[in-house]
């Protein structure tokens, strides 16, 4: 069985109560169409289970397969640096569909970013560095393809759908 | 299924039309040998896209990949193209399965390479293997935790 290293800490963006009692961790890429498909999924289970949620994301940028994943993973944390990340990540997955390189600039706008310091954090090597360790934590804890999700901290056999559903039934 | 501490039955099989790949060759070396259904599997589950990401961890524990599967070469070079693969992939085509077969790790009712995973040593012993349910991507850490082992004799 496959489980979550390194386990969650403050390098993580969270988004949740601390005191839920589930967390869930994505392994995501921004261009990865079936994470793009898990996206309202992931925001109707924090919807419809509220308190008892915390959620995670790691980057797992397949970068040979989707030239824009490792930009866009670069344009969250940037963001994230202005206490945005969340606000650039739901932006990246709603407009997945026309996803190229002048959009970040775009969406760091729309969201209210200072555009000169998003620019130049986007150029960081820390930034870089951070989601080469997500990666690496993917690797780690056997993420084999994305979205690749963990429930309180063990790898979950299956996709967004799978996750509601086990959710929804162990609520009852 | 070959297990650890079995010699890795040597082999030769075309990566390109024109070039074949030994793998007494790579003594010296550790070799992963990932062999797979079928070329084709949807791209973000897929284990060779996976692999693809993963080249310069290989690299760090003098680790070469090679993908099998009973693809043939042409098969073999539109797929990697097309994935933008930086490794070679081998093709057990003729005769077909022949090598999967020596590794213990044919399918003969779907006449594929079932999913699994070697590691063998620099003096050509399987260090490691693993059968994966044929659905089932295994994901890269159990290679590394073997070459990590590697690493440490």
């Amino acid at each position: 069985m496959s489980t979550l290293k390194p386990e969650i800490n403050d390098q993580d963006h969270i988004q949740g109560d601390d005191s839920a009692s589930v967390t869930i961790v994505e392994f995501g890429d921004y261009q990865c169409p079936y994470c793009g498909n898990a996206y309202p999924i992931m925001k109707e289970i924090e919807e419809t289970f509220g308190h008892q949620i915390k959620f995670i994301f790691r980057h797992f940028p397949l970068a040979n397969a989707h030239e824009f994943a490792f930009p866009a993973a670069i344009a969250a944390e940037a963001a994230g640096l202005q206490g945005k990340f969340w606000e650039m990540h739901d932006a990246l997955y709603e407009n997945q569909y026309r996803l190229n390189g002048e959009l970040f600039d775009e969406l760091a706008e729309t969201i209210g970013l200072d555009l000169e310091q998003f620019q130049q954090d986007s150029t960081s090597k820390e930034i870089k560095g951070k989601i080469e360790d997500d990666f690496d934590s993917g690797v780690r804890s056997g993420v084999n393809g994305t979205p690749s999700f963990y429930v309180n901290g063990t790898k979950f056999d299956g996709g967004a759908t799978d996750l509601y559903q086990m959710l929804k039934e162990s609520a009852e | 299924m070959l297990e650890k501490g079995a010699t890795a039955p040597d082999f030769e099989l075309n990566a390109t039309p024109d070039q074949k790949i030994k793998l007494k060759d790579f003594k010296g070396k550790n070799v992963i040998l990932a062999f797979y259904p079928a070329d084709w599997s949807p791209v973000c589950s897929d284990q060779m896209a996976l692999y693809n990401e993963m080249l310069k961890y290989f690299n760090k524990y003098d680790a070469q990949i090679f993908g099998v599967s009973v693809d043939s070469v042409w098969c073999h070079l539109a797929f990697q193209e097309n994935r933008k693969l930086h490794f070679p992939l081998l093709a057990d085509f003729e005769p077909k399965g022949e090598v999967s077969k020596a590794y213990g790790v044919y399918d003969e009712e779907l006449g594929e390479s079932k999913r699994a995973l070697f590691v063998i040593d620099k003096e050509g012993k399987i260090a490691w293997s693993y059968l994966s349910p044929i659905a089932v991507n295994p994901g890269a850490d159990g290679i590394l935790d073997a070459l990590e082992e590697l690493d440490k004799k």
